[in-house]
């Protein structure tokens, strides 16, 4: 059965949303932008009832297994819970690992068989392949709402803002948990992601030519090896501004809190100043939508962009 | 003779560079097969001399990655160094490059930063894009490196 544009569109206006750890703490501003800019755009989403962790770095790197089960509940919860076909998760890591649980019950028996066992034992459904869809704030917004219906939603706009998509490495790697992507068409590129370019273009953003969007933030090793991540944060960092980006818009807590962070230490440990400012993408479109800079928790941002959106006339 | 990653690094950081950009960024290309040198010969490896799409690099790229799928993380940074090449080709031919070159040299640093983490630390790049934990076994399908 062929999926059409108006299916996708009526399936994705009202989604399961799982905000996970990270959006509770750290990158609540993410959490705050998105669920401002969805209201404002009339996109439903409702909290999936009783989340837990998606089992992240941590659990991950001890027993796979586990985390498996940890997503499975979620899209569990989303699928008996909320009576939901759509899970959507603005974190890479949430995302990434909800995909990777679904491909791991599809493909590998042991994960399918320990899903079924602690589901069993902790008294609530398991959750079987298919059962769900996982999608991102990208695909949300991008097909949920439709890039022509945004159009017509750009009051005022970005004002020509140059902005440097970074998607960071969860959002596209790797290939196979994204059977959906590198299509072809309308689909997201596997290479050289555009989803958060497209829509921010809309919304009267000049993306520059930014080559490392994918490229690894140094997320992992923020604490064993804080130098490492800071040297690959402040290369990102450098190649926006020699890209000529005054904004580098993320959609991954993990890569924008590392970018805030790091770009601070970059300063303090190794004496190198940049002044490109780090915003999340909901939040640029929630702007070019008129909608208010504290309403899309701008000001909680560790990085201080708002005086640069006054200047240019956005905030 | 292979530079090791500090000798690379510290070569980026120098600001010692070909005046030509076309000559510069055969030299970026030339780090960034050291770098995957480094990353090969330290899993045991002989480097390959083979190319892809007429570039070395992505040939090592691709012997790096085998049995590693974190290696993959770095995969389009190999491929925007091989493009920022082609482009500073072409632009070198009207006598421009500068900007592209610089760019180029951005991009050669995180690849250099990237395997140089990866080799100081294992693990860089396996929570994000390709995770393999720590109790998983190496893909046994596929000839580690190639040796």
């Amino acid at each position: 059965m062929t999926d059409t544009i108006d299916d996708r569109k009526q399936r994705y206006k009202k989604v399961a949303y799982y905000p996970g750890c990270a959006l509770e703490g750290s990158a609540q501003p993410y959490d705050i932008s998105t669920r401002a800019v969805g209201k404002h755009l009339g996109l439903q989403l409702e909290d999936v009832k009783d989340w837990n962790c998606c089992g992240a770095m941590e659990v991950k790197n001890i027993d796979p297994e586990i985390q498996t089960y940890l997503s499975s509940r979620v899209m569990s919860q989303a699928k008996n819970k909320n009576g939901a076909d759509v899970v959507m998760a603005p974190c890479n890591g949430c995302y990434h690992n909800l995909k990777k649980a679904e491909y791991d019950i599809a493909n590998k028996p042991k994960s399918k068989e320990t899903v079924e066992k602690i589901s069993a034992k902790a008294g609530h459904e398991a959750y079987h392949e298919g059962e769900i869809e996982t999608i991102h704030a990208l695909d949300w917004i991008k097909w949920g709402y439709g890039e022509e219906e945004l159009r017509a939603k750009i009051k005022g706009g970005l004002k020509g803002l140059k902005v440097a998509n970074y998607y960071g490495c969860m959002y596209t790697r790797p290939r196979h948990i994204f059977p959906e992507k590198g299509k072809g068409g309308d689909s997201e590129s596997l290479t050289k992601p555009h989803y958060m370019d497209d829509l921010l273009a809309i919304a009267g953003a000049e993306n520059v030519d930014f080559p490392l969007k994918t490229a690894c933030c140094g997320g992992a090793h923020s604490l064993s090896d804080s130098d490492m991540s800071t040297k690959l944060v402040l290369n990102i960092l450098e190649a926006a501004e020699a890209a000529g980006a005054e904004v580098i818009a993320t959609e991954c807590p993990t890569c924008h809190s590392g970018l805030e962070m790091h770009q601070i230490r970059a300063l303090k440990r190794l004496s190198k100043d940049t002044n490109v400012k780090v915003v999340y993408f909901t939040q640029l479109l929630g702007l070019a939508m008129g909608m208010s800079p504290r309403k899309l928790g701008i000001h909680a941002n560790v990085s201080k962009s708002i005086p640069l959106l006054k200047e240019r006339g956005i905030a | 003779m292979t530079r090791s990653i500090a000798q690379i690094e510290e070569w980026l950081e120098s600001g010692e560079r070909a005046a030509d950009p076309l000559e510069h960024a055969g030299e970026l290309v030339k780090a960034g097969e050291e770098v995957l040198e480094n990353w090969i010969l330290a899993h045991g490896g002989t480097p390959t001399d083979e190319t892809r799409e007429n570039f070395r690099l992505l040939a090592l790229h691709r012997q790096g990655a085998k049995g590693d799928p974190s290696f993959n993380a770095c995969r389009e940074t190999c491929r925007e160094i091989a493009y920022h090449y082609n482009l500073v080709k072409l632009e070198a031919a009207d006598g421009r490059g500068q900007d592209t070159v610089a760019m180029m040299r951005l991009v050669t640093k995180h690849l250099v930063l990237f395997i140089g983490g990866k080799l100081r630390e294992a693990g860089l790049g396996d929570f994000c894009c390709s995770s393999r934990s720590l109790r998983s076994k190496p893909d046994r399908k596929v000839d580690y490196l190639g040796v």
